[in-house]
């Protein structure tokens, strides 16, 4: 009899398939890893199981049990517990009051059973904290221990963790390991949500993977290996079209010289990032998002500020230099938000006028007739499905994209940087975008491209660079790269390699 | 039967209605206000929106009470459509009221051709000084302007009533209230015989100027790309603080108008009570505008009218003034209810 048996679970959000007829289950006393690339279905998984999200169709047993889950309250009540990434506590509540929130039963507080409870929990389960303490004085660590001591005052049987590790530093990361140890010793089931493969190989007994919503397969620890893992993640299928011919590589655009940005939490988000992107090519960055993309996309388009390292477009410093500066200096910006670049509430041709301003402007006074050409040229250019003063919210994503590939790409600029340029389009604005970035190189252009999808990195790229917990962990001729290697190297269990 | 409710952007005609719609349900909630005042809805309403403008003496006094609340309705646009939140008009108001006086006093054997521009700098000026420091500290440290600009409200208020219990202080009454300006800086009169002063003209300029900055200059463009889309605008290269700033001192210097106005064309002497909350007023006036800077002007007529009736009401029935205010807040209320529910609908699932 398994703890958890999930059958059949189909799950759709519009025309997306989250989860495609998965089946799960889940031994009594056993850490389960759920492995998979962002956006295999994972998280809404463990979600329907903790009543966050309603299953299509499937059910779910609790210990042979049929039972039916469609609120937290219910999987409370069937003892599952979830840690969640962003942490559900009260910051200027204490440790104490944190944990009796939801309770039942009873109107008053009893200080000093919960007191006793949570010295109780910390000794058996190794998880010392102060029951006085406050919320907002403990480090992030100490919140999701904090987190795992309320479900287990829910007496949960079933813990949830989803990448409980991405938030971590280093040090807390063994703390965690060893409190999960002695959960798993005390008869709990755990569900390791993660993409990290040294972790869920040191940690957890049997791995399940699932790939594109469906469920890949379960294996067990001692009967597997890394490099199997990965190919279960990836897939094996052979990717895309095939560039015709390689561009002749030329001089050195854009250097980065160990770049390294500390967040507020003291979380090294970028460590020592160094790489060039030369004309004529595509460096692709392949890596599972939340690895440092964001920040390094950020740096490189001005809106954060690097707390080490530099970055020079061909012999001009730009670290540090504000939007304005970047994009004079000839960087062509693709951001991954397309919302963080556009301004819903403003026409098509506002937004494209917005990035050189400037130049629609005489004496201060808006040149409309320019923006409007200009908007109408580009339109055409590049096949917009809209009119010039039509409300950029009201277009669809892929023709949003190509207002910003108009903006940026019409300037051209001596280096294109695409942060997931494709996340989100269907697969005509995707086919799209990817022969405008290679017209990009062909012109001799310099682009960097970062992206999740393997098949989009695979097809474009003339060198890949792998970037994992902030590092890049080596860059690759494409002539070198498989799926299998990139995706070791994606999940950490290649270490650094230079070519 | 189940219901949900879903996110719908809503459709240009939908939004061209509120205004109207906002103030029928507005009469419908006050209706029960006057209702328990033991007045009748409907005789009340006559006061309120009829009766001010059947004769000549109380339409003009519309237009006179619509003065100020045109100039804090530009106010708070100019700094709302930059995403600034802007709660200090009154206290700019009362800034540019202070130091009108001020010049005011001081202008003696000037003539008017100078006297009546040296006014209106120097209420601009010294609206957009008042709105200074919580704009600094904004772009410099990040504190909230909703919380600066509100507080600086008080600050000035009490630097006023310090002033008139002791410098100013009317010598012969006793009373906490200004010397007189001296005439050359009274603003002139439009219509002989009634309250209405050329404040009201300078009104609708600075509102036409507002719309074409707005709308047609390359700061009001990086203003609306800030006010609605701060991340993108940053992207795009746009000075986010440099833009904040000029929008904060602008909308300051708007207030800092309208207070100076109404101590040149109106009172001719400083009180404590001169702003009496023509500073809220304007977010409104503004609100109600939707924040489109040419519908400033009926909103602030409407708002005006309900002002002026408000007294008749008063008057005709024996309800309290406050009903005035009790029909204007509402408004913003129903309106600000309005602008989120219009873009959800209720579907059956």
């Amino acid at each position: 009899m398994n703890a958890i048996q999930m059958t059949g679970i189909t799950k759709r959000f519009g025309d997306l398939v989250a989860n495609d007829n998965v089946d799960f289950e889940l031994k009594a006393g056993e850490i389960h890893a759920l492995l998979g690339e962002n956006g295999a279905g994972k998280t809404t998984l463990m979600r329907i199981l903790y009543g966050l999200y309603h299953a299509d169709e499937g059910d779910i047993q609790v210990n042979g049990r049929r039972v039916s889950i469609v609120s937290p309250k219910d999987a409370i009540h069937n003892r599952i517990g979830m840690v969640t990434q962003h942490f559900t506590l009260v910051s200027t509540l204490t440790v104490a009051e944190n944990l009796t929130l939801g309770e039942k039963g009873s109107i008053t507080i009893n200080k000093r059973t919960i007191e006793q409870k949570i010295s109780d929990a910390a000794e058996q389960y190794g998880i010392p904290v102060k029951p006085d303490a406050l919320i907002s004085s403990l480090s992030v660590g100490e919140r999701q221990r904090v987190e795992i001591l309320k479900a287990l005052n829910r007496n949960a049987k079933v813990l949830i963790l989803d990448e409980p590790t991405a938030v971590l530093v280093p040090q807390e990361v063994d703390v965690l390991f060893e409190v999960l140890e002695r959960l798993r010793k005390s008869g709990l089931s755990v569900v390791f949500i993660s993409h990290k493969l040294n972790e869920v190989m040191a940690l957890c007994d049997r791995i399940s993977v699932l790939r594109l919503g469906k469920m890949a397969g379960t294996v067990v620890k001692g009967e597997t290996n890394k490099t199997e893992l990965a190919c279960m993640m990836v897939g094996h299928e052979t990717f895309g079209v095939k560039r015709q011919g390689k561009a002749p590589r030329g001089k050195v655009i854009l250097r980065v010289e160990n770049l390294s940005l500390r967040d507020k939490k003291g979380l090294d988000t970028l460590r020592d990032v160094s790489f060039e992107v030369h004309t004529g090519e595509i460096l692709g960055i392949a890596g599972v998002s939340g690895n440092g993309q964001s920040e390094l996309t950020g740096i490189l388009s001005g809106t954060i500020k690097p707390t080490g390292g530099q970055f020079h477009l061909e012999d001009r410093n730009l670290t540090g230099t504000e939007p304005l500066q970047i994009t004079r200096a000839g960087i062509g910006r693709i951001a991954e938000d397309r919302h963080a670049s556009l301004v819903g509430e403003l026409t098509v041709a506002e937004n494209i006028a917005l990035e050189y301003l400037d130049e629609f402007v005489s004496h201060g006074v808006l040149d409309r007739k320019k923006i409007h050409q200009n908007a109408e040229k580009l339109i055409k250019e590049y096949d917009i499905k809209a009119r010039p003063e039509d409300r950029l919210r009201t277009l669809s994503g892929g023709n949003m994209q190509k207002v910003i590939l108009a903006r940026t790409l019409s300037r051209e600029p001596k280096f294109v940087l695409a942060s997931q340029p494709t996340r989100g389009l269907d697969v005509g604005a995707t086919d799209y975008v990817d022969h405008r970035l290679l017209d990009q190189r062909d012109r001799g252009a310099a682009v960097l491209l970062l992206s999740e999808d393997l098949d989009e990195i695979m097809s474009l790229s003339d060198r890949v660079a792998v970037i994992y917990e902030g590092q890049i962990v080596g860059i690759l001729p494409i002539e070198e790269v498989t799926r299998e290697k990139l995706g070791l190297m994606m999940c950490g269990s290649i270490g650094k390699q230079k070519t | 039967m189940k219901f949900k409710i879903v996110k719908v952007p809503a459709t240009i005609w939908m939004r061209v209605l509120i205004p109207v719609l906002s103030i029928l349900v507005t009469f419908i909630i006050t209706s029960i206000l006057i209702l328990i005042a033991g007045g009748n809805p409907l005789e009340a309403y006559y006061y309120f929106l009829i009766a001010p403008l059947s004769d000549r003496v109380s339409a003009l006094e519309v237009l006179v009470k619509a003065t100020p609340l045109l100039l804090t309705g530009a106010c708070a646009i100019f700094a709302f459509t930059a995403g600034y939140w802007n709660i200090g008009g009154e206290g700019q108001f009362l800034a540019g009221a202070f130091a009108a006086t001020g010049a005011g006093i001081m202008l003696v054997d000037v003539p008017p051709a100078v006297s009546i521009p040296v006014m209106i700098l120097v209420s601009f000026l010294a609206g957009a000084l008042w709105a200074l420091i919580p704009a600094w500290l904004k772009a410099k440290l990040a504190v909230d302007e909703v919380v600066t600009t509100l507080l600086f409200n008080s600050i000035i208020l009490f630097i006023i009533a310090y002033t008139l219990n002791n410098f100013w202080r009317n010598p012969l009454t006793g009373w906490p209230q200004s010397p007189e300006i001296s005439e050359t800086a009274h603003f002139l009169r439009l219509i002989p015989r009634s309250r209405l002063h050329m404040g009201f003209l300078v009104a609708l300029v600075v509102i036409v100027i507002e719309w074409f900055v707005l709308a047609r200059t390359s700061l009001g463009l990086k203003m609306r790309a800030l006010g609605m889309g701060k991340t993108a605008a940053r992207f795009a290269g746009i000075n986010v603080n440099g833009t904040l700033f000029i929008a904060a001192l602008v909308s300051g210097g708007f207030a800092g108008l309208a207070g100076g106005g109404d101590i040149a064309g109106i009172h001719f002497h400083l009180i404590e009570a001169v702003a009496s909350g023509l500073g809220y007023s304007g977010i409104i006036v503004a609100m109600f505008a939707a924040l489109n800077p040419l519908a400033v002007i009926p909103s602030a007529l409407f708002i005006g009218l309900i002002d002026t009736g408000a007294q008749g009401v008063s008057r005709a029935l024996g309800l309290p003034t406050y009903l005035g205010d009790t029909v204007q807040t509402t408004l913003l209320l129903v309106t600000l209810a309005m602008f989120v529910l219009v873009n959800y609908r209720i579907k059956k699932v």
